[in-house]
């Protein structure tokens, strides 16, 4: 198990929504690898965010264990939380979210700026990760004049640029038309091939063909925890 | 490297949204163009006040025995005056007294002034101040000679007709002519002139050149002075410690002369350049109390502006925050984003104030006798003040934004 990058023991959240408790996971447990590509599948209310925000270090759970990469997580301070998601997670969101006043390299540089590095370190880095996405002639635009899907991949760079131990994705296709999305499920499928640990989160059956296994949620409970080999053979 | 990026991301800000940029810097830059104004314009007028005004009326190192003050700015009682007008004339015998006796190297000049008409052929000059003085009036002066000579101590002594001009009086009596040589009528009297002086320029607008001077013993003295008396007796030491020296020497020779009892006041006055600045001092000092109060409150509005806007700011980027806390930032780097953000649009403001500031006390320069000089050290407070108002104005909004939570803010629109 030492290469575990995530894993879950009995991971409970529940909300407080004016009184009434919400219990949006009810006790999950799961484990993922390096080098592995899940997509976390299931129907609105199942619990998908929830779980999306905790792997992210976003929230942090009522009860149980998150251990990341050898390290608990579930009982970190904020800023603590904040560390690990500049070093540990690379995120992908379906709005893309990136800052609309900055350049395209100004944006992947972001998480190195919260990293502390040089301004020199910054640049080289985030040219890097930049031409990685096929976007080395776009460094100086600005999202208004770029298209959904370099505008995404722009958002994948800035995920990569920290090397992060998980691509965390959330929803990644849900903005963009279906060639689009061929596109970008292409790109993080080289990224898998390099090694890259990826967990996404969609509720489109074809986008988590992709994935080499899917976690289906119902419930805030696991419902099905299915690895294709084959598909990742083939 | 993360203070410029977040200033950078403030000028970003102030110069896409210059509306409301110009809201949210006008408290700060009325503020501190108050500040800038103010202590140039008070400051050039002490200037002013030192260097020409006192030093000009009175002379360098130099004090008057009168019998009252001679140049007063404020209130004056009543009471006062009715004692100041009870005191002794200073006498010929006075002035004699002094002069044998003082024991500090001292330059003395016996002073009357009185405005009269000067005439020469068909022209005249009204208003004139004809000056009754020493030979050594032009050196306590310093009046510089521009053509001809001053008076010699014999000419002085003996009471000679002769007579030097200001510049004003050479060419309205004598445009295009040489003064020099030719015969003045002062209060009837002829006067050879024998020299002009050279122009002494204006103070508050007034013309410093519209006099003549002559002789103290010279006839005309009847016209200008009392009896055996004098307006005052001018005393000029070498610096400013004689002159203190010669201060105490010759009020404690008046006192004994006019044998004054230890508790009584003194029943005469001894002028200083200082002195006559007294008034000034007291109205510069009033504006220099005045000024942080009208600063405080135009900074304490700026600052309120700022405050709100900056939690204007907050509220629309409440996504951008999510996007950063989400990249790795910590609530300091979020706090420390904003909070420079908010320095930086009051600092912005406070140049601009001090732009305007500069610009309105050289207005004043331009359109008044004062010279407007810059503090630099009202540079450096207002800067400061910019800051310290920015970054104070930010705390609360930034605060709000650091503890913004991720979540909720990145699912914000």
């Amino acid at each position: 198990m030492s290469d575990a990058v995530i894993q879950f023991r009995d991971l409970r959240r529940e909300y407080d929504m004016g009184g009434e408790l919400v219990r949006a996971l009810a006790g999950v447990t799961l484990t993922i690898r390096r080098n592995e590509y899940v997509a976390v599948m299931g129907p609105s209310g199942s619990g998908k965010s929830t779980l999306m925000n905790l792997i992210g270090c976003l929230d942090t759970p009522t009860e149980g264990e998150y251990w990341l990469n050898g390290q608990e997580v579930s009982r970190m301070t904020d800023d603590a939380l904040a560390r690990v998601r500049n070093k540990e997670i690379g995120f992908v969101f379906q709005t893309f979210n990136l800052l609309p006043r900055a350049t395209a390299l100004q944006n992947v540089e972001l998480p190195l700026v919260y990293a502390g590095l040089s301004a020199r370190l910054r640049r080289r880095s985030a040219e890097e990760a930049l031409t990685r996405v096929g976007l080395a002639d776009r460094m100086d635009h600005r999202p208004n004049e770029l298209s959904g899907g370099q505008r995404q991949r722009v958002a994948i760079a800035r995920a990569l640029v920290n090397r992060p131990s998980i691509l965390l994705a959330d929803e990644p296709t849900g903005n963009l038309d279906s060639a689009t999305s061929e596109e970008i499920m292409r790109v993080f499928g080289h990224l898998h091939a390099q090694g890259q640990t990826i967990v996404m989160v969609t509720h489109e059956a074809d986008i988590a063909e992709h994935a080499e296994r899917v976690v289906l949620l119902r419930d805030g409970q696991v419902e099905s925890d299915t690895t294709r080999t084959a598909h990742a053979a083939a | 490297m993360r203070l410029l990026e977040a200033i950078r991301i403030a000028l970003q800000m102030i110069w896409a949204q210059k509306l409301k940029s110009f809201f949210s810097l006008v408290g700060v830059t009325i503020g501190v163009t108050f500040l800038i104004a103010v202590v140039s314009i008070v400051q050039g007028m002490n200037v002013y006040m030192e260097d020409q005004f006192a030093n000009r009326l009175v002379g360098l190192n130099t004090f008057q025995l009168r019998r009252f003050p001679g140049i007063n700015m404020g209130d004056i009682s009543e009471d006062t005056w009715r004692e100041w007008l009870r005191r002794p004339r200073i006498t010929y015998a006075d002035a004699d007294y002094v002069e044998d006796r003082v024991r500090t190297p001292v330059v003395l000049s016996r002073y009357c002034q009185e405005r009269m008409t000067i005439s020469y052929g068909g022209r005249q000059a009204k208003d004139i101040e004809v000056q009754g003085a020493d030979a050594a009036f032009f050196q306590i002066k310093n009046y510089e000679i521009a053509a001809g000579r001053p008076f010699s101590p014999q000419e002085a002594r003996v009471g000679a007709p002769v007579v030097v001009i200001g510049d004003l009086l050479a060419e309205k009596l004598y445009e295009g002519l040489d003064p020099v040589g030719k015969t003045a009528l002062i209060g009837g009297l002829p006067y050879r002139i024998i020299g002009v002086v050279a122009k002494q320029g204006t103070i508050f607008g007034l013309s410093l050149d519209k006099f003549v001077v002559v002789p103290f013993n010279a006839p005309a003295r009847r016209k200008i002075c009392m009896y055996n008396t004098m307006d005052e007796l001018y005393v000029q030491a070498s610096s400013s410690p004689v002159m203190l020296t010669a201060m105490d020497e010759v009020e404690s020779m008046m006192r004994s002369r006019r044998q004054l009892k230890p508790t009584e006041e003194s029943n005469f006055y001894l002028q200083t350049a200082e002195g006559a600045l007294e008034g000034w001092q007291r109205i510069s000092r009033i504006l220099f109390m005045a000024l942080p109060g009208l600063v405080a409150i135009s900074l304490v509005v700026g600052g309120i502006v700022i405050m709100n806007i900056m939690l204007m700011a907050v509220a629309e980027r409440t996504r951008e925050i999510g996007i950063r806390k989400a990249l790795g930032a910590k609530r300091r780097d979020i706090l420390a984003q904003f909070i420079v953000e908010s320095a930086t649009i009051s600092t912005v403001g406070a140049i601009f104030g001090i732009g305007l500031g500069i610009g309105l006390a050289f207005t004043v320069k331009a359109l008044t006798p004062f010279p407007a000089a810059v503090a630099p050290w009202s540079l450096a407070v207002a800067v400061a003040l910019g800051i310290s108002v920015g970054m104070s104005a930010g705390i609360y909004p930034a605060s709000r934004a650091s503890k913004l939570d991720p979540i909720v803010a990145l699912r914000s629109e």
